[in-house]
């Protein structure tokens, strides 16, 4: 901090007493009042720009799905989008379905866990518990079709890499029936719940002005009433052709992004239904062989909001340049607008609004306390994970 | 404003710009010097009221560029504007952070990705790279070798004992 430290300063971070990622938010208080704000972020950069340049094109979709585990479909489809635009390639009908059912998937489950991660931030367990309970089936789902909970790796230049088998197609609705049902529960319980109101309204509010001002995107932009959605503005995968709404509220405060955020589930819902009743037959790929010289951009609306990627090739096998932009990338800047002159109680509600996304995903080894011996290592997670998967889709599928 | 009202109006721009190149449908691209880009990308915030979605900075190794990308929601178009540095001693171009605080993250990763200067930015401190990262090493400048991150040698005398 270079900053004379003539006022108090409170720092949140950079272990977060809440969120699981690392990031430091210096405030400089007035008695209650938070006057200033300072962030540093990066405490996770993994130079993904940097590798990206050292893979083939077709290495790059798995490289980026771990930008974010959550957003984990979004970053290849921006990616994929931006190759197909310098080759020029168009994707069968049938894999743009897909790709389709697969990202509103992931917003289900992604709104699902920002409501869950929200109740528990403001000491509201039972909304945590409840929002993640029946955020498990969307998983099961999509494990069903992917085999995987998050990193599905299932798109690639040209398609998809795997299909969704159409006997799978009835039981995906009736479970869908049912999420819906759990769901729709679920948001009124939280929309109709005073404490909730009393909590959420009129706190962090980032006014119209200032979410252009900083471009914000996403359930952000949406809940300070600017209608943007990539979905809708600049149709990718095949949104054009369903029909759903784009939510927005006008309040800007925390309890607007909610709203936005719970009713986001029941469009995606209705998105996946209509994709799957309309699913067309036909590949899922076609081949692509070279990738000409040449720059494209690509575009998808993550959950979280409008996930940006550049790629330039020169005629090689690597792109020369590679730029990913995730939503939260603009959308953290903007707390300089919702936080000061917050109460500092309100100050980790309004940071966790925005649904903050670093970078997450790290490998996981369970290791004994005493003796230092590792008890259960990524091997066997990664051979218990595939039989989960396995029992999943023998019994269900 | 439609596409044709669009393109129009970014001929208002034309004598500040090299080329405007359209490749493919709702993708254009506007080259400029970068004494140039401060006013086209004003131009693009303030009048067509163009979203502001991010920059990219590209090392041409004769060269630099700085691509600032923005969406113009209504058509779903990206107008990107590319900005060439051409001096490769010292790089540098203006701020437009003072007009569009969401462009303020990005001029600093840039700067400490490429050691491109934005002079008129609020606060040019370090975003992406660590603090004891050395000086004048860019790590995405294609004449730099990728070195490995400096470790810092834990001090021995302030081992926790078990």
């Amino acid at each position: 901090m270079r900053r004379e430290m003539k006022k108090p300063v409170l720092v949140v971070g950079p272990m977060h007493p809440l969120q699981e990622e690392m990031e430091c938010f210096h405030l400089t208080v007035d008695g209650e009042k938070v006057t200033d704000i300072d962030m540093r972020i990066s405490y996770n950069h993994r130079g993904i720009e940097g590798i990206s340049e050292t893979l083939q094109f077709d290495q790059v979709p798995f490289l980026v799905s771990r930008v974010c585990g959550i957003c984990s479909a979004s970053h290849p489809l921006a990616y994929i989008q931006a190759v197909e635009e310098i080759a020029g390639v168009k994707p069968p009908e049938r894999a743009l379905y897909v790709r389709t059912i697969i990202n509103e998937l992931e917003r289900i489950h992604s709104h699902a866990l920002w409501v869950g991660l929200a109740g528990h931030f403001i000491g509201y367990d039972t909304v945590f518990m409840w929002a993640w309970k029946y955020r498990e089936p969307v998983l099961d789902l999509l494990e069903e079709i992917t085999g995987n909970r998050n990193n599905y790796g299932n798109v690639k230049v040209g398609g998809c890499r795997e299909d969704i088998p159409d006997e799978l197609i009835p039981k995906m609705l009736k479970d869908l029936d049912e999420i819906e049902k759990k769901m729709e529960m679920l948001i009124n319980a939280v929309l109709d719940d005073p404490i909730i109101h009393a909590r959420l309204k009129g706190v962090g509010v980032l006014s119209r002005e200032d979410a252009i001002k900083y471009a914000v995107t996403g359930p952000t932009a949406r809940g300070s009433g600017l209608e943007i959605d990539v979905r809708r503005d600049d149709p990718y995968a095949a949104y054009a052709d369903l029909d759903w709404n784009v939510i927005t509220q006008p309040e800007g405060d925390v309890f607007a992004k909610t709203v936005v955020r719970l009713l986001e589930i029941l469009e995606a819902i209705k998105i996946i239904r209509q994709a799957a009743r309309k699913l067309p037959g036909g590949p899922i790929a076609i081949q692509v062989k070279d990738i000409p010289p040449g720059e494209g951009t690509g575009r998808a609306e993550a959950p979280r909001g409008e996930t940006f990627h550049y790629v330039r090739s020169d005629g090689g096998n690597r792109p020369v340049r590679h730029k990913v932009r995730a939503p939260s990338f603009v959308n953290v800047p903007s707390f300089r607008a919702s936080c000061i002159g917050a109460d500092i109680a309100d100050v980790t509600i309004t940071l966790a609004a925005v649904d903050p996304c670093y970078s997450c995903t790290e490998r996981l080894a369970v290791v004994d306390g005493k003796d230092r011996k590792v008890i259960c290592d990524s091997e066997e997670l990664l051979k218990l994970s595939r039989e989960k998967t396995e029992r999943i889709r023998g019994t269900k599928g | 404003m439609n596409k044709q009202e669009l393109n129009n109006k970014l001929t208002q721009v034309k004598d500040k710009l090299i080329a405007i190149e359209q490749k493919v449908d709702n993708r254009i691209y506007l080259l400029c010097e970068a004494q140039n880009a401060y006013d086209v990308n004003k131009f693009l915030f303030e009048d067509v009221s163009a979203r502001f979605v991010i920059a990219t900075g590209i090392d041409d190794e004769d060269c630099f560029e700085v691509l600032y990308h923005y969406s113009y929601d209504r058509t779903g178009c990206v107008i990107t504007i590319k900005a060439f540095i051409r001096d490769r001693q010292q790089p540098k171009i203006q701020s437009i952070a003072p007009f569009l605080p969401g462009a303020e993250w990005i001029e600093r990763e840039i700067h400490d990705l490429f050691g491109i200067d934005f002079p008129g930015h609020p606060d040019m401190r370090r975003l992406i790279l660590a603090d004891d990262w050395p000086d004048g090493v860019y790590p995405l400048r294609k004449d730099t070798s990728r070195p490995k991150p400096v470790v810092s040698v834990p001090d021995s005398s302030r081992e926790v004992k078990e």
